[in-house]
């Protein structure tokens, strides 16, 4: 086998929406940060349960409720065996967002309090910044945010002063930012938030897609990811979470399937991780979140990362081309994710997406769900091309040939 | 020639009518595009009940500043009790292009912002 950094991916067969039909136009995905495109055995998957082994999970004696049982809970083992994650901790939830809550509400209301503080980071998406802010307002705790570096990178220094003042209950932050691209020194992070002995949290909804992801390794308290930028169904998220805390904390929603027992005074809660998911869960998405991390797995971890990061490094060298264009983040491809936000001076972010879209180039334009952070690059939005594994060279000259086509179109 | 991104509405926006700050003012508004994180403000002197003259500011695509530009012309004159019936179309119209669903609100920022400012009422104009 060639060595990882010279082996580049070829799967664009693998994923049905890239065969376009002759005279349709191109379709050029650079929105993968958004959501990733399926491959059609992730597709299948899911029909497969819906139309062979679909019945209630958790309820049924007879065969047909054993088989849907057996899909769902062996999507969890397969799911917790992707990222190294204990089964009992791995709790399926809607979303990366749900599950940032389930967090906040359950852990967060037993344990933070008048005079305690949350530390999150200035590169959030709104999902890891506006549950602590609600919890914060609710127990009158204080709400404080680890500034970034001109490269758009933390400081473990600063981290550690952060810590150091002693008020600290829990630090969450992204694995990897959805804007900046910056992979953040996660292990590193933990292990001082260990010694200080908070807790964290690690939005990892742009990593687990794009980089070897183990859990073992990263030492998070909570770690929370979402099916449908990984190659999966929408409506399934996953929460990883320490086993010793999730046992320790309240349930979050409530309501049928979490419970061991109810009486009329009160009730008792099912054990760990079905005490966090109440009523009927996303079952068929479950099962097709397992064919999309079955089919990582497929593939190597490592050779996606390889496959996303050459052609990072190809789409930096492209943008440097295009006058007038500013990457905002890490200028290096090896600190980023496979993404590029970007700003064009003399058109804006959606004129750009709407102009780039024309040719069939698929790029995201705003904010990103993370307006305090675009305050703080001093912009108002940008445009961004993210990728995913079956993007290609050629869709780089695309994006890079319709930039240019851009300024022509604004006189620039 | 672009269907959307004609001549004059890139004439508007690169040099936008009636942009900058109005001091003394009668009226103020401030409006964000929640889609985009744009934002775009007017200051209005009023003086019989009508719009004696208005400037906008703010940060914006091509079609939200055009836009603007576009209208602050035909906003200026205009009696208060005028500038509460205007209607989604009236821009629409005005602008002279096809805008597309996800752009309607770019080019409805400045009547939601002027509206907002003269009547109370901030809704996106319909």
């Amino acid at each position: 086998m060639p060595p990882v950094a010279e082996r580049t991916l070829d799967v664009r067969a693998d994923f049905p929406i890239l065969a376009r039909e002759p005279g349709q136009d191109p379709l050029i995905y650079l929105d993968s940060g958004a959501t990733s495109q399926k491959p059609g055995l992730v597709i299948e998957a899911q029909a497969d349960h819906l139309r062979r082994h679909n019945a209630n999970v958790h309820r049924g004696v007879y065969p047909l409720a054993q088989e849907a049982d057996a899909a769902f809970e062996g999507a969890r083992r397969r799911i917790a065996d992707f990222t190294g994650a204990e089964q009992r901790g791995t709790i399926f939830t809607k979303n990366a967002t749900e599950a940032i809550n389930l967090v906040a509400y359950a852990w967060g209301r037993a344990n933070i309090g008048p005079g305690d503080a949350v530390l999150i980071t200035q590169m959030e998406h709104h999902a890891n910044i506006v549950p602590w802010q609600i919890l914060c307002a609710e127990r009158g705790a204080e709400l404080r945010y680890l500034e970034l570096d001109e490269r758009g990178e933390l400081s473990l220094e600063a981290l550690e002063q952060e810590l150091a003042r002693g008020d600290v209950r829990l630090v969450a932050f992204a694995h990897v930012s959805n804007v900046l691209g910056t992979i953040n020194p996660v292990a590193e992070m933990t292990a001082r938030v260990r010694e200080a002995g908070a807790i964290s949290l690690i939005d990892g909804a742009q990593a687990v897609p794009q980089m070897p992801v183990d859990l073992a390794q990263i030492g998070a308290d909570f770690y929370v990811w979402t099916g449908h930028k990984a190659l999966g169904p929408t409506g399934i998220g996953v929460l990883h979470g320490r086993v010793e805390l999730l046992d320790q904390m309240p349930p979050f929603l409530t309501g049928g399937d979490m419970i061991a027992s109810v009486d009329l005074e009160g009730s008792t809660w099912n054990e760990l991780p079905w005490k966090f998911e109440a009523g009927t869960p996303a079952v068929a998405e479950a099962v097709g979140l397992a064919a999309a991390v079955d089919y990582l797995s497929t593939l190597g971890m490592e050779h996606v990362r390889a496959h996303e990061l050459a052609l990072t490094e190809y789409m930096l060298e492209g943008l440097a081309g295009v006058p007038g264009l500013k990457v905002v983040g890490p200028p290096e491809a090896a600190s980023r994710g496979a993404l590029a936000s970007f700003t064009l001076e003399g058109l804006h972010p959606h004129d750009i997406a709407e102009l780039l879209g024309r040719e069939g180039v698929c790029v995201r334009a705003g904010h990103h769900c993370a307006q305090p952070l675009m305050r703080c690059l001093g912009v108002g939005a940008t445009a961004r091309a993210s990728l995913g594994v079956y993007n290609e060279r050629a869709d780089i000259d695309a994006l890079v040939a319709a930039l240019h086509h851009s300024r022509e179109i604004f006189g620039l | 020639m672009d269907d959307l991104y004609r001549d004059y509405i890139l004439e508007h926006y690169k040099r936008p009518q009636n942009f900058g700050e109005l001091d003394p003012h009668d009226l103020e508004g401030l409006e964000h595009n929640p889609l985009c994180g744009d934002e775009l403000g007017v200051h209005i002197r009023v003086k019989d009940d009508r719009i004696e003259d208005l400037r906008f500011h703010g940060h914006g695509c091509a079609i939200s500043q055009a836009s603007a530009s576009i209208a602050s012309e035909e906003l200026k004159g205009m009696s208060l009790a005028e500038v509460g019936e205007l209607d989604a179309d009236w821009m629409i119209e005005l602008l002279g292009i096809p805008v597309s669903a996800t752009r309607r609100k770019c080019a409805l920022l400045n009547l939601k912002v002027v509206k907002g400012a003269v009547t109370g009422d901030n809704a996106w104009p319909e």
